[in-house]
């Protein structure tokens, strides 16, 4: 179909000009300066750069603080993932049966997506708390084990993972739940005539009808815990104790404006490009070829 | 149609109606899933009642054990402590000046360029329109120390430009005005122009009209997010008097073990900091759910 356009020679190019110039100052000249500086040694109080190859990456790759820091990405990520994936989809699949009130459930269950991560890291920072939290009182009645995010990697690490997939809970809930309602009754209600249950229903029928939805949250889940919790990690754990919580985008900041070590810091940045492409790639191929159906 | 059965049951003898409600069976099957789903919600309402209900004790009261789970009577207090302590009225007047400043900014920046895309032909319009994909791979922390240098740069540390423009740039909201403008029939165009309607007069009597609910639902997610930044600000604003609300709060948490432990006061910052958003999507949830899930086609 041909559309029907307007002609105009400049009008257009002043259209789109606000959204290019933001896009050029602020996205592609410090993308293209990360590359820049990612192969450079820059004195931190001045001074010419230094060119020094692939100095910046073989340092990182080589430390073990770079590869923990890896590690406790793909933790973070991987958690926060799969609980708030795995949790909205059964939240929503109960609040997909045929009850009353529905509009009223899914009110109660979507606004903690309205909470900042680092609002909802200070909240589980206090149920958390060694000495006055809910959670270390309760369980100093079943084990003599010191319950204490302070002294022990994986609880601060379960710490920001549960805080950080409270508030994106609803955000699933809410794909699950408009993926739910788009699967036709019919199909389902075929299943239950040849004397499906509502387990082997779900299993054989919801489940696969619903992949696209699913691989979709996986992947905007794993971007979100990977570039977007800079916040819960530095308002509640500051990457400790030791490097526990220290994800890549935290090392990155740390080693750039606190560390003022600037060549690091952009290889780092590249790196993460590199991870973000790779993501975004991934959710584009398989949202044309909506996975298994 | 259901008051015909009512009366119809009620003209029949009592025991029938006793027998036909035995044979129905009792609804075992969704009295479970309202008893999980109440068992959902209370899980996920827990965390932020208990910070309520901190938010209203003493400090006696908050360390006190076993933790006491009901209010207590200084909420008044705790809340005009944390407000001046925080300095709170300029903490919520920054963030709300960021949330509605990045929104609008997006959405305006975002219609001019989808319809330039859509309603124009030009030289460069593929690459205008992969430019604006591109930034979807190209989170703050993959540029953030050149981009800080950016901002310094054009003097805008510590400004509400400098805390806002670098945000504006928005694929999603692009291609979301561009898929709608996409289903709008020829006619509307051929019309516009038939009757002698240039191309901004057609943006603005036609396109936007149509494009309200759009816009308010992208609104509420582009609200929400603004304020809920947390990198952005906290790299281009070291004055107190520029500190967003979800930032400054981070300076009432008692750090060392000398200082009192005043969460009362923290939760109370922290009731403070996040209503204005839920009360967002609670009052605006068909917007909020619509904008979620059409922005991110």
């Amino acid at each position: 179909m041909r559309r029907t356009v307007f002609a105009n020679r400049w009008l257009p190019y002043l259209l789109v000009l606000p959204q290019v110039l933001v896009t050029v100052v602020f996205f592609f000249w410090p993308a293209a300066k990360s590359f820049y500086l990612s192969v450079f040694k820059s004195p931190p109080f001045g001074g010419r750069d230094i060119f020094v190859g692939l100095d910046n990456f073989t340092a990182l790759l080589t430390t073990s603080d770079y590869y923990d820091s890896v590690v406790s990405s793909f933790v973070f990520a991987g958690g926060v993932t799969g609980l708030s994936v795995v949790g909205g989809l059964v939240v929503a699949a109960l609040a997909n049966q045929k009850i009353r009130g529905l509009t009223l459930y899914r009110t109660a269950l979507l606004w903690p997506y309205g909470i900042a991560p680092a609002i909802a890291g200070i909240i589980f920072l206090f149920i958390f708390h060694p000495a006055y939290g809910i959670l270390p009182y309760f369980f100093s009645f079943v084990t003599a084990y010191e319950f204490n995010w302070l002294l022990r990697g994986w609880i601060a690490m379960a710490l920001v993972i549960t805080a950080t997939a409270w508030t994106h809970l609803g955000y699933n809930i809410a794909f699950f739940l408009a993926g739910l309602q788009a699967i036709p009754t019919s199909v389902v209600e075929a299943a239950s005539v040849d004397g499906a249950g509502p387990v082997r229903r779900f299993t054989a029928i919801v489940l696969p009808l619903i992949s696209p939805v699913t691989f979709y949250l996986v992947v905007v889940n794993m971007v979100f815990a990977f570039f977007g919790s800079f916040g819960v990690i530095h308002a509640v754990t500051l990457g400790g104790p030791g490097h526990a919580t220290e994800i890549m985008v935290y090392k990155l900041w740390k080693d750039g404006f606190i560390g003022l070590d600037l060549g690091s810091s952009a290889a780092q940045s590249v790196i993460l490009m590199a991870v973000v492409i790779g993501l975004t790639v991934l959710q584009f191929r398989f949202a044309e070829k909506k996975v298994t159906y | 149609m259901s008051t015909l059965a009512r009366e119809d049951a009620l003209a029949r003898p009592a025991q029938m109606v006793v027998a036909e409600r035995r044979r129905r069976p009792f609804p075992w099957g969704a009295l479970t899933v309202h008893g999980l789903l109440l068992v959902a919600v209370a899980v996920i309402a827990f965390p932020l009642y208990y910070a309520f209900v901190i938010s209203t004790q003493e400090v006696s009261e908050v360390i006190q054990k076993p933790p006491r789970l009901l209010p207590s009577a200084h909420l008044v207090e705790n809340y005009y402590e944390a407000w001046q302590r925080s300095g709170m009225g300029r903490l919520l007047l920054n963030s709300t000046i960021v949330a509605v400043g990045v929104a609008v900014g997006k959405i305006s920046i975002s219609i001019l360029s989808a319809f330039a895309i859509v309603y124009f032909r030009f030289r460069g319009r593929q690459f205008v329109f992969w430019m604006i994909f591109v930034t979807l791979m190209l989170p703050i922390p993959v540029r953030i120390l050149p981009t800080y240098e950016v901002i310094g740069n054009l003097g805008w540390l510590n400004t509400y430009a400098g805390l806002t423009v670098p945000l504006m740039a928005s694929a999603t909201a692009t291609f979301l005005f561009r898929q709608f403008y996409l289903t709008m029939p020829n006619e509307l165009a051929e019309a516009a122009q038939l009757d002698g309607a240039g191309p901004m007069r057609f943006l603005w009597s036609i396109l936007l009209p149509l494009s309200w609910a759009n816009i308010a639902a992208l609104f509420v997610v582009l609200f929400i997010y603004g304020w809920n930044e947390y990198f952005w600000p906290l790299l281009i604003t070291n004055t107190e008097e520029m500190r967003t609300v979800v930032i400054g709060l981070e300076s009432l948490i008692p750090r060392s073990g000398t200082e009192l432990p005043t969460w009362n006061y923290i939760m109370a910052g922290a009731m403070m900091a996040l209503l204005p958003p839920v009360a967002v999507i609670l009052f605006m949830q068909r917007w909020f759910v619509r904008g979620l899930i059409e922005s991110e086609k």
